[in-house]
């Protein structure tokens, strides 16, 4: 007792704090874990424990609709990411590094307004004009789903790229350019290769963003055109199998990897 | 000849016009595909709606009017639109109550990751933003596991002899209360921690000097220090809440609609856009309020710590 008695006031505890935050954790992954471990339920249905077992990953990968669907949620991802990453780029370029000036504030404004507005208010406006644009033009290809995802990832790939242009020093742009480089060849050399981890981590965050979108996909889609996220939707709500866990997972474990991917590259240049 | 102030302005003029061409491609995608259709959408409202979706171009304030009053089919006469508003009417009070939830929760949870030692902090941040990046759609699923009549609570609590009959979850607000709570719980903690994480631990220490308890250092010091953390994580946890479609949809049932389910509801079966159109400029009203209260309030925290 005589311990407890001279250990030192810590100024730092509050009571009961850490149970809760402990609770908050357990809470966060409870869910995930269930998911995951259902994934390898040997059983025919969620009810029960039938041993472990990879038959439903089998099951996911043969289905023709999900690889569909997987490839679709794909291309249309590394579309919408690349076509953004290189936008939010010289939109990043042409917004950092200056005295202020008009419109500067107006621009921060439009880039970052898809952050802004419900993802269920951009979708219904997006489907009442891309149904009209759909009829006129008789086109009804993914060119749509890329262009409403190439707008909410370009405020996402914008941030990093911002971010890594602010710590950028402009002092060896213009010792390329004291050193006759064309403005062309500066950009190249110098400052492309500096910038190149905010890239990245732009480019990679707009594709998760891409990826795991659910709202704006389902109205915008033609018949069809299933991602991964709207047809996992659609299965859920019909009778779930453990196969719908299968694909969960498989996708869980692709965007734990991109994180951790992010969060180490971020963490180096800190 | 130019003078040299005439070269550097006409120089200035010619960064200023490459920098608007640079940020041309991102603004020109944006207004095509994200703010060009939410004025088309303002236009719909204003429309009559067509027999089979979509509008007939004539003007007509029905949309709006809709969205407080139904016209009685059979008399024609007006009462208050019960249902819109009893729906809206859930849809903030579900809200709400995930901001507060999460804020119980996820205020302890900042606290305790911010008094870590600074080496172990970085991992439990890392555990915060694993969920937080993880689709949304397969969190909502997750919790659909463990709260339906066989999942994991019902099983536990069962096996505990603590209920001998499942809990009926699924499909109440309830269901929606803890998918919202579960799913938007990371965006309460990381700004928290952001926030907390520059705590001047001396503060604190002066107010034990000076015979406080700990609640009244947590409610006269800590509070009032990260308050901006606190603003913040409630208006990123209340506007994705209110605008709530996948998360109502998967777990509440019929009946149980939240104001994004209710737009949708216009654009599909409900056969009534200008409605829909009406519904969602409300919407988006009432999230460009909460984020004006958190601009000015951010603003003037900002200010006040020069």
């Amino acid at each position: 007792m005589a311990r407890w008695g001279t250990r030192r006031f810590d100024i730092r505890v509050q009571p009961g704090f850490g149970t809760i935050a402990l609770f908050t954790f357990a809470l966060l992954y409870l869910p995930i874990v269930t998911l995951v471990v259902y994934a390898f339920n040997g059983s025919d249905s969620l009810s029960s424990w039938g041993g472990f077992s990879l038959r439903w990953f089998a099951d996911a990968a043969r289905n023709g609709a999900v690889q569909d669907a997987a490839l679709r949620s794909f291309i249309v991802a590394v579309l919408a990411a690349g076509i953004a990453t290189v936008a939010a780029t010289m939109a990043a370029i042409a917004t950092t590094r200056t005295a202020p000036y008009r419109g500067l504030g107006f621009k921060y404004a439009f880039i970052n307004q898809p952050l802004m507005v419900p993802e269920i208010v951009t979708a219904v406006a997006l489907l009442i004009v891309f149904s009209r644009v759909k009829v006129w033009t008789g086109y009804s290809g993914l060119g749509y789903l890329v262009l409403a995802h190439t707008a909410f990832c370009i405020p996402f790939a914008y941030l990093p790229i911002r971010a890594r242009l602010e710590g950028m020093d402009s002092s060896l742009e213009r010792a390329a350019a004291d050193l006759y480089a064309t403005p062309w060849m500066a950009f190249r050399r110098v400052t492309l290769p500096l910038l190149r981890p905010g890239i990245i981590a732009g480019f990679m965050l707009a594709f998760v963003i891409s990826l795991d979108d659910v709202v704006i996909t389902e109205f915008v889609k033609s018949g069809g055109q299933d991602t991964l996220p709207t047809y996992m939707l659609g299965q859920i709500r019909r009778a779930v199998t453990p196969e719908i866990n299968a694909i969960a997972t498989a996708f869980l474990a692709l965007s734990v990897l991109l994180v951790t991917v992010f969060f180490f590259i971020n963490r180096r240049k800190a | 000849m130019a003078s040299a102030a005439e070269i550097a302005k006409r120089a200035e003029r010619e960064n200023i016009r490459g920098r608007w061409l640079l940020s041309a491609p991102a603004l020109v995608i944006i207004f095509i595909a994200a703010i060009g259709p939410l004025f088309v959408m303002l236009a719909y409202s204003f429309m009559t709606k067509g027999d089979y979706g979509d509008v007939k171009p004539v003007f007509s304030l029905d949309g709006w009017f809709s969205v407080f009053f139904q016209r009685d089919i059979f008399d024609d006469t007006l009462s208050i639109a019960d249902a819109h508003l009893s729906i809206i009417w859930r849809s903030v009070r579900l809200s709400v109550i995930t901001t507060l939830a999460t804020l119980a929760l996820g205020f302890p949870t900042a606290y305790f990751i911010a008094t870590r030692p600074r080496h172990t902090r970085e991992m439990w941040v890392f555990l915060v933003t694993i969920p937080f990046w993880t689709n949304l759609l397969i969190r909502t699923f997750a919790m659909q596991q463990v709260i339906r009549n066989e999942g994991v609570l019902n099983t536990g609590l069962r096996a505990l002899g603590i209920i001998d009959q499942p809990l009926q979850i699924m499909y109440t607000d309830w269901a929606i209360l803890f998918g919202m709570v579960y799913v938007y719980l990371p965006l309460m903690v990381l700004p928290l921690y952001a926030s907390m994480e520059k705590l001047d631990f001396r503060l604190v220490e002066a107010g034990y000097d000076l015979y406080a308890s700990r609640l009244a250092v947590l409610r006269r010091i800590i509070i009032p220090l990260v308050k901006p953390g606190i603003v913040a994580g409630s208006i990123l946890v209340f506007i994705p809440s209110l605008g709530a479609y996948v998360i109502p949809r998967v777990l509440g049932g019929g009946k149980n609609l939240m104001l994004g389910n209710l737009i949708e509801l216009q654009f599909g079966s409900g056969r009534n856009w200008p409605l829909g159109a009406a519904l969602s400029i409300t919407l988006m009203a009432v999230v460009m309020l909460a984020l004006m209260v958190y601009v000015r309030n951010a603003a003037r925290s900002g200010a006040g710590h020069g």
